[in-house]
């Protein structure tokens, strides 16, 4: 029995060592090269994280959350504008109106697209991405239309610029990898496993499935909304096809997809590895949009040898060599 | 007392009437089994009941409630559970965790705090042993054998604490070893005052457990009684045996 806190203990200083890592990053690495991989990387463990809350958990594939990332940027853009705010750090002050204002878009759309399953949920997603990026298009009066919208533009010089913008991005993702843990070992995130299993039987045994899944979509959405307004504000300008982008909706199912699916570490794992690839190609070989062929190879190679992503793999793998190492190893139990 | 009553149930799909002015009733502390040839709307009547599927005309009456146009989950939160024909369970939660799904908890603050209280996971573990099977409690439920599932099924309905179970096919496909099991089972949770209505197509099985019979013949109650007076009713012989 004493693999098991050895392991725990394990795992809890890997975490505590990465933290701080991050948490001293900008101090280290400050040049705004570096810092500009970190905080997109960052952004990613966010957005990936959130959407596992829904895709992972309940098994609802969304491939439209660039949506709420464009909304939450065009929220706060607005907010900024309206109430002239100057730049500075007041506008990370309403980044969480800008989540807010998500999170009851997503409780409409939500209503409706949860009223499907499966395939047709999927494609449910897409068309409301599109619908939102038409209507960014056309309300001119409102939103700019193709010509954008801009963001104050912060006086900070050189080195630092990025750094608040990098810690900004850092709280999202804690934040969203404290719901996303809180959440899978509780009630209600047995309650969306159940459902990702099985959803009539969830139902037959009391689940409350509905209210579960809008819940879940609700909170994953809050969050990625959220992260698109720091994100806007980050890059200070944005137009319709550059925040409500597909890719940038498919790059975060990516990520999950290859860390592991309804896993708590998979998603961050995916983000580390496939964000600072990408930035690397378009670094290396200019904005030739080089890394969408990376993309498609690591899809291609997930489905065909990864299926479950890399976190259960080597779960997996780790539990079969110790299984071979004694039959004192004591069984692997899975906690929600 | 009745328990659950139900009158005139009718559900038709399409061409096809599945449950046809259908309608019995459940006594308190009893074992009723409904019994009827393959396609009589056994199983439709139990989705009817519980609130899967929605019906076309009927009453059906819980504990002297009428609990119609209720969904599946509030329908269960009354305190009826079913188990499904061929045993479904969450095959990627383990046994334990598919134990701790149905538990019921009152309050958002219960829902978002721990998954596996000490009470809970002490009463599922208990459960699981009164069924024999606390050996497989951490595997997962898709790694379990059939008979298996049909009692981890069995068990995880029991953790809700409902008045009423509706069983699908409780014998079906299993060996006979645990077939007696089963039958144990249920007749001691049936002492603890648990009411059963199950769907079964082994006779022995249910003459033998069953202390009420009903018998549904294309979509309508034929028969109830006694398991002895119903196996001699004209009318059950007929249905059977297509005369």
């Amino acid at each position: 029995m004493r693999a098991i806190p050895q392991a725990r203990f394990l795992k809890v200083a890997g975490l505590v060592a990465l933290f701080a890592i991050a948490l001293v990053l900008p101090a280290i690495a400050p040049d705004p090269a570096t810092t500009n991989i970190a905080v997109f990387t960052v952004m990613y463990i966010g957005l990936a994280t959130a959407w596992n809350i829904m895709g992972g958990y309940t098994g609802y594939i969304s491939l439209g959350h660039a949506a709420f990332f464009g909304f939450g940027s065009y929220t706060l853009a607005l907010l900024l504008a309206h109430l002239h705010i100057a730049a500075g750090y007041t506008p990370f002050l309403f980044v969480p109106v800008a989540g807010l204002a998500t999170a009851v878009l997503a409780l409409g759309i939500g209503w409706f697209a949860l009223r499907t399953r499966a395939a047709t949920f999927v494609i449910v997603t897409i068309a409301f991405m599109f619908m939102l990026q038409l209507l960014a298009e056309n309300l001119v009066g409102l939103t700019g239309g193709g010509g954008g919208m801009t963001f104050p533009y912060p006086r900070w010089g050189g080195d630092y610029f990025n750094t608040p913008f990098y810690y900004a991005m850092l709280i999202l993702a804690t934040l969203a990898l404290a719901v996303s843990w809180r959440i899978r070992r509780s009630k209600f995130g047995l309650g969306l496993l159940a459902i990702r299993d099985d959803e009539d039987k969830a139902l037959a045994v009391g689940v409350p499935t509905r209210a579960f899944k809008l819940t879940a979509f609700v909170v994953s959405a809050a969050f990625v909304g959220m992260i698109g307004g720091v994100y806007g504000y980050y890059v200070t300008y944005i137009y319709p096809q550059f925040v409500v982008d597909p890719l940038i909706g498919i790059s975060m199912v990516l990520m999950v997809f290859l860390g592991g699916l309804g896993t708590l570490s998979g998603p961050v794992l995916g983000a580390l590895i496939l964000e600072p690839l990408q930035l690397w190609l378009a670094y290396n070989y200019g904005a030739s949009r080089l890394y969408l062929v990376l993309y498609s190879a690591v899809f291609l190679g997930v489905i065909l040898l990864l299926p479950r992503g890399i976190v259960p793999s080597l779960t997996e793998a780790i539990d079969r060599w110790r299984a071979r190492a004694g039959p004192s190893a004591p069984p692997r139990v899975v906690t929600p | 007392m009745s328990l659950l009553q139900i009158d005139g149930l009718y559900k038709r799909f399409g061409g096809v009437v599945a449950v046809d002015d259908c309608s019995l009733e459940v006594a308190a502390g009893s074992i009723t089994g409904l019994i009827g040839p393959n396609g009589s709307g056994k199983t439709t009547v139990f989705n009817l009941v519980t609130g899967f599927i929605p019906k076309d005309k009927g009453k059906v009456t819980f504990k002297s409630k009428p609990i119609d146009g209720l969904g599946p989950d509030r329908i269960y939160a009354l305190g009826i559970g079913r188990t499904f024909q061929l045993a479904r369970i969450f095959p990627r939660l383990t046994a334990l965790e598919n134990m701790l799904v149905p538990v019921r908890r009152k309050g958002l603050r219960a829902l978002f705090s721990r998954a596996d209280w000490g009470h809970e996971k002490t009463r599922a573990m208990e459960m699981l042993g009164f069924l024999e099977i606390s050996h497989v409690a951490n595997s997962l439920g898709g790694a379990l054998s059939y008979g298996q599932r049909k009692l981890l099924e069995l068990g995880a309905v029991m953790m809700a604490e409902p008045e009423l179970v509706l069983l699908d096919e409780p014998a079906g496909g299993v060996n006979p070893a645990l077939l007696e099991r089963i039958a144990d089972r249920i007749r001691r949770l049936n002492e603890r005052g648990i009411t059963f209505l199950l769907v079964e197509h082994n006779m022995s099985f249910v003459m033998n457990l069953c202390t009420e019979v009903v018998v549904l013949h294309q979509g309508r109650t034929i028969a109830s009684g006694s398991p002895e007076a119903v196996r001699k009713d004209p009318a059950v012989l007929d249905a059977y045996l297509g005369a």
